[in-house]
């Protein structure tokens, strides 16, 4: 069976297979319950699994993510809902120092096997701490992984594939694209496994990376800079920012020797500086231009009437395509 | 207790003035949003979280307080912000996301800021409940009789820095007074699902501290227990913790298709407005109709002339958002 779906309609199958699936696996979270989530990917869950299996909790952060930890070491799989990815901030410390340490403190005899969903970045006329793209703190942390699915179907079989990992996944969820287009999307559980980035356009003169909401505005400069210049730019979905699949990285460089990295992240420290490392370790004598980040300022996200103006644009990306292949 | 005639007025006024001003974004917010709701439509994008039925926890304490008073306010902060006495016009422009708003209209309706009255707000939860106990010590250490207030949500009460602040508030005797208002709902989730006490006043006790609780959303009862809890911290005997029960009429946003309860609460609800139960007091002292009339003409003016003044102002150049960052350079 297969029908066409939004990527929240997407993620909440994935939600409700898994719980029919896994007796272990429990939902908590702010409004998850009879609200469905304030984004209402949980929608009717509670309904049909029971308030033992969807929990409303406390505003409470921290408490949150903390019970998620003693859960996932005590036989539970829990699916944590964080409402914004900001709201996760006074839960930081449960994330940072016990969820993506367990493992390793106790040398491989406990793991942490939970799930950290929360809506991420801007483009909605949400305000600060409701648009924020801090992906890089997570991926910086040893020990989490980190996911951004950019279309439905990704979106479901990454889900599953998270919810099935051992450790502790961070999973963003951008809220740009969450409404924004529908396509097909298997039911039934299937999976699309971590770690494996997806050539989304095959091309020859310049590879773009990029994750989330920018992987459809790269797409897009990339079809507008072809019509007008004829350059035949590779879009590459990262899909899992920790850990990164470098082989299709480096790849994709060594055919085209050109890049680009688009992500809505504040420049400085962001995940385009880590991607442009990688590229110098293992294909710079393949490079016939710099490599450019076309991304965020380092501001916090602003308000509606400039939130336009910080997130990168196709007309930017189009520009860094040109100042890289004119090099 | 005998409540000064000026105060009766101010808090009567005021109200009013809260109220239209709420109802006046309800119309405001929905400009250009439907008929299929879209939140990043219309003069005011984005969310929006109203206060309608909330005036007595507001004005019931800030007609205690002085300018120089703190008041930290979370993400429902237009009734906090019109008690403190934050300027209408440019609070509307902020709003409205325009350069003459109080943050240049980069802040919006959920993050306003007022040197002037030494007001401030967020969306985090609690997170503004240390900043407030911030303020109080360093009135303290500055030999300053001013006193803080912050003001949370009932659904606050359970965040760690909820109980943090409290303890340091009572470890160092603070000027600090939190106002919990109980809308009865953390957005959808009722107060008896996330929180284990009945009421959040019983909390007091664990930090040693007066606690006090105003049931039925009644100004005149928070007018009394604020005053005592205002004195007592400019007195630097320490902090006090409020709970009042109000009224959300609206829902937690603009937009709110509110799943979560019955249809029937609202009216219920609206029957007991604390307005029109305290323009009835105001009649019972022998208050004139044609003065109260007064009253809300002015107040229904400062919001007119607020709105027109927002609506009238530019928005902020682009790179506007560049500045501010650090103190002295752009990035």
């Amino acid at each position: 069976m297969s029908r066409e779906l939004t990527m929240l309609q997407a993620i909440q199958e994935a939600l409700d297979l898994k719980l029919a699936d896994d007796e272990r696996v429990v939902l908590l979270g702010e409004d998850i319950g009879v609200n469905g989530g304030v984004f209402r990917a949980t929608d009717g869950l509670l309904a049909k699994y029971g308030e033992k299996r969807v929990i409303d909790t406390p505003l409470a952060e921290s408490g949150i993510i903390g019970t998620a930890i003693g859960m996932a070491l005590n036989g539970m799989v829990p699916v944590a809902e964080i409402q914004f990815l900001a709201f996760i901030f006074p839960g930081l410390e449960q994330l940072l120092s016990h969820a993506a340490r367990m493992r390793h403190r106790t040398r491989g005899q406990f793991g942490v096997p939970m799930v950290i969903r929360t809506p991420y970045g801007a483009g909605i006329r949400g305000p600060e701490l409701h648009s924020e793209s801090v992906e890089a703190f997570f991926a910086h942390t040893p020990g989490l992984k980190v996911v951004v699915p950019s279309s439905p179907y990704d979106a479901k079989g990454l889900l599953i594939s998270a919810i099935e990992d051992p450790d502790p996944v961070v999973f963003l969820e951008p809220t740009r694209i969450y409404r924004a287009f529908r396509e097909e999307v298997p039911g039934g559980l299937y999976r699309v496994p971590l770690g494996q980035a997806k050539v989304v356009r095959e091309g020859e003169d310049l590879s773009i990376f990029a994750w989330g909401s920018m992987l459809r505005t790269a797409l897009r400069a990339a079809e507008q800079i072809e019509q007008e210049r004829g350059w035949r730019c590779e879009v590459i979905d990262l899909r899992t920012l920790y850990p990164l699949d470098r082989e299709t990285i480096i790849t994709s460089v060594q055919k085209t020797g050109r890049a680009l990295v688009v992500h809505e992240a504040h420049k400085t420290a962001g995940l385009g500086a880590e991607i442009i490392s990688l590229i110098n370790d293992e294909a710079l004598l393949y490079l016939r231009a710099p490599v450019k980040r076309i991304a965020g300022f380092d501001v916090p996200v602003p308000m509606f009437s400039v939130e336009d103006d910080y997130l990168p644009t196709e007309a930017r990306i189009r520009q860094g395509i040109e100042e890289t292949i004119l090099f | 207790m005998s409540i000064p005639f000026e105060h009766l007025q101010w808090m009567y006024e005021t109200m009013v003035k809260i109220r239209t001003y709420e109802e006046r974004l309800v119309e405001a917010y929905a400009e250009g949003k439907y008929p299929v709701f879209n939140i990043g439509a219309g003069p005011v994008p984005g969310e929006m979280h109203l206060a309608a039925g909330q005036e007595p926890a507001a004005v019931g304490i800030c007609v205690h307080l002085k300018p120089e008073d703190t008041v930290t306010a979370p993400h429902r902060p237009h009734h906090h912000a019109i008690a403190k006495g934050v300027d209408l016009r440019r609070m509307t422009a902020e709003i409205y996301g325009k350069a003459t708003g109080l943050g240049k209209g980069k802040g919006g309706h959920m993050h306003l800021f007022d040197p002037a009255t030494k007001f401030s707000c967020g969306g985090i939860i609690a997170a503004g409940m240390p900043h407030a106990a911030g303020a109080a010590l360093a009135s303290k250490m500055r030999g300053k009789d001013w006193v803080a207030v912050a003001f949370i949500g009932e659904g606050a009460a359970n965040q760690g820095a909820f109980h943090e602040t409290l303890n340091l508030a009572a470890l160092w005797k603070l000027p600090l007074v939190v106002v919990i208002e109980d809308n009865r709902y953390g957005i959808s989730v009722p107060k008896a699902l996330s929180t284990a006490v009945e009421r959040n006043d019983a909390r007091a006790a664990a930090y040693g501290i007066p606690g006090y609780y105003v049931a039925d959303n009644d100004v005149l009862e928070m007018y009394r227990v604020s005053r005592e809890a205002v004195e007592r911290a400019r007195r630097g005997e320490g902090p006090s913790l409020i709970e009042i029960e109000t009224y959300r009429y609206l829902g937690h946003f603009q937009g709110d298709p509110e799943v979560y309860r019955a249809k029937e609460e609202v009216p219920g609800l609206r029957e007991k407005d604390p307005i029109r139960r305290l323009r009835e007091h105001l009649l019972a002292q022998g208050v004139a109709e044609q003065d109260m009339a007064a009253w809300e003409a002015r107040a229904k003016a400062a919001v007119d002339e607020a709105f027109a003044f927002a609506r009238d102002s530019e928005y902020p150049a682009p790179e506007a958002a560049l500045e501010d960052v650090f103190a002295a350079s752009e990035v």
